[in-house]
């Protein structure tokens, strides 16, 4: 399986519009099958990089391979890519039968066969009852299937799908998201999606790659991009994050003793590789990983205490914003399992946090 | 309170019908009188149809209606196709040496004063049979020359406003799905800016109809338009035949703009 080659190579790809750069020399390989991600706030350069997939953008230097064929300057009707755009680009004079039918129109595909092909489609996005409908008597919902059904249509190597559920409300874009997911693994063809949800990517997506200006930052799964960034931007980008900066002071095997001026003490967090004396890390803890309670945990390597400034009330669980004596604020998660036995933490009130170790990561970056 | 919010609708009614006389009661009057029986055009003598008969009749308004028909036609669909392409130059390659100047000189005949073009546009002519030794004289070919150059402003003004709201990712996709450029523009393109091109297209006949100061100096002895024979028969006091005319005229270009108007709200 790794030692199959990958389906699309990005080989040192830049682009720039005038001065500025969108895109700054990214490498990256995508496998066969995989449903990729690309993650980042607007501006970091997603878009731009999907475009040059679709052949929308010509990379202003370095190689797009797709199967081992260099299409870099190939122009996007000749290239085994299909892309659903964010608006859709529904054509609002064809039916929905005849959106579906067009691109296997210009592959000169028997009229009996494109009739096949339009119904398997019709019926994968559950849409055959509207076929003789225009787009715009289709709800967002509606709309969103068909340009699905369409891109996959001519059954390209790679679909390309620029934010495919930024349209939509929350509740239909939680249930599309395991739905394009099943489809994907039904049809077995590469996806690449440009997001900028975090919560699409880590729910959709194989891997994810996490933009930044025009870089790629990580590159991993969503377990890998959560538990372990590699650096602050990531861990603050994905999910919510404790930044604790400090001092090397000492280490036993993994465990390394750091100065926080942060939280006025000194802590113990685990790192495999080898930490210099004195060099400025940040040890970032995640507000879940962190216990919270009026006494400390007997035991705990890792305690500090402080008081409560905010509870946000989630139902499901409560955040807890804690100011330290020194001032740092830390934030810790707290699933509601039992109904109001002991107490609840109230406002205001003096608590003890601890976590342990293992569950820190430390940040060179 | 009710009595005040009636007069403020009554006085409300009487401001628009004062405001539709000032546009329309100059036309109702000319349609009116175009059925006077009389020969004199400001004293009513009972009803007739008599002027539009003897318009039927008139050879050289007549002659004069075909042509000016002749010219819209040509004018229309000439100006129609170069304005579409001016516009697509305009809003779908936005970036190329030039541009900003190509824009601006496509919008200038529109505040460009009609005598000027219609003087330059003779002088050019005039310069050319001498040069190259065409076009011969002036004629039906020199009107429609002229009238294009004039409305293709306006086409380009039409066409280019409804290209540049077309979603650009419509372009892309029909792309995408593996349809060369032209396909794209044949296919997806030109139909859904069909409503703006017919809207461009009455715009330019009607501009070319009603024309009256470039073509009357850029045409010949030999092509006598329908605003020039009008405009040199009123010369010689206004006959109620002219009335007529003036009807049917109004009828004709008010079809026009109801069809145009029409077309537009069906593109939406």
């Amino acid at each position: 399986m790794t030692t199959q080659p990958p389906l699309i190579r990005i080989e040192r790809v830049t682009k720039r519009f005038g001065d500025f750069t969108a895109v700054n020399q990214i490498d990256l390989d995508i496998r066969q099958g995989e449903f990729f991600a690309l993650l980042g706030a607007s501006g970091c350069g997603k878009t731009t990089l999907l475009r040059m997939l679709g052949g929308f953008e010509t990379p202003t230097e370095g190689r797009i391979l797709i199967d081992g064929v260099d299409v870099s300057t190939v122009p996007p009707y000749e290239r085994p890519v299909n892309m659903m755009f964010q608006s859709y680009a529904l054509f609002p004079h064809m039916t929905v039968e005849q959106n579906i039918a067009f691109g296997l129109q210009q592959d000169k595909m028997p009229k009996g066969q494109i009739a096949e092909r339009v119904k398997a489609m019709l019926d994968m996005v559950q849409m055959s009852q509207y076929a003789k409908r225009k787009p715009a008597q289709l709800s967002g919902g509606q709309k969103q299937r068909v340009a699905l059904a369409r891109s996959l249509a001519k059954q390209p190597k790679v679909l390309l799908l620029d934010e495919p559920l930024g349209a939509l409300d929350k509740k239909l874009r939680e249930q599309t998201q395991l739905e394009l997911v099943n489809i994907q693994e039904k049809v077995g063809i590469t996806f690449i999606m440009v997001t900028h949800d975090q919560e699409e990517a880590m729910t959709m997506a194989c891997r994810v790659g996490i933009m930044k200006e025009g870089r790629i930052a990580q590159i991993g799964t969503p377990f890998e991009v959560y538990e372990t960034p590699n650096s602050r931007f990531v861990g603050d980008f994905i999910g919510n994050a404790n930044m604790i900066a400090g001092a090397v002071t000492g280490g036993e095997g993994a465990d390394w003793t750091i100065a926080s001026s942060d939280l006025g003490c000194t802590i113990t967090a685990h790192h495999e590789e080898p930490l210099p004396n004195g060099s400025d890390v940040t040890v970032m803890v995640r507000p879940e990983k962190m216990s919270i309670g009026r006494q400390p945990v007997a035991g705990a390597i890792n305690t500090v205490s402080g008081r409560i400034t905010d509870i946000a009330y989630l139902g499901d669980m409560s955040i807890y914003h804690v100011k330290l004596a020194g001032g740092a604020r830390l934030q810790v998660s707290q699933a509601n399992l039992r109904h109001g036995i002991g107490g609840r933490l109230e406002h205001d009130e003096e608590v003890s946090i601890s976590w342990h170790p293992g569950d820190s990561v430390v940040l060179l970056a | 309170m009710n009595a005040s919010l009636s007069g403020r609708a009554a006085s409300l009614y009487t401001m628009l019908a004062l405001g539709y006389a000032f546009l329309y009661l100059p036309i109702v009057l000319l349609v009116i009188y175009s059925f006077n029986a009389s020969r004199l055009v400001t004293v009513w003598g009972g009803f007739s149809t008599h002027w539009y008969a003897e318009l039927l009749h008139d050879d050289k308004v007549l002659d004069a209606a075909w042509l000016s028909l002749k010219v819209a036609v040509v004018t229309a669909t000439g100006a129609t196709v170069l304005g579409t392409l001016a516009s697509v130059l305009l809003v779908r390659f936005k970036r190329y040496p030039g541009s900003t100047l190509f824009a601006g000189m496509v919008a200038a005949p529109l505040v460009m004063p009609e005598i000027i073009t219609g003087l330059a546009m003779l002088l050019m002519f005039v310069a050319m049979e001498q040069t190259i030794g065409w076009p011969a004289g002036r004629s039906m070919t020199t009107i429609v020359i002229a009238h294009i150059t004039f409305c293709l402003s306006f086409v380009t003004v039409v066409v280019r406003s409804r290209l540049a709201q077309m979603d650009m990712s419509l372009e892309e996709a029909a792309m995408d799905l593996g349809a060369r450029p032209l396909k794209v523009f044949l296919v997806i393109t030109l139909p859904l800016i069909a409503p703006a091109l017919m809207a461009g297209w009455l715009l330019a006949f009607t501009l070319s109809v009603d024309d009256l100061v470039i073509s009357s100096f850029v045409t010949g002895p030999s092509a006598t338009t329908l605003p020039i024979v009008i405009f040199s028969k009123v010369r010689l006091g206004v006959s109620p035949e002219i009335n007529a005319l003036a009807s049917v005229f109004v009828a004709f270009v008010g079809c026009a703009i109801a069809l145009g108007g029409t077309l537009s709200r069906k593109q939406d």
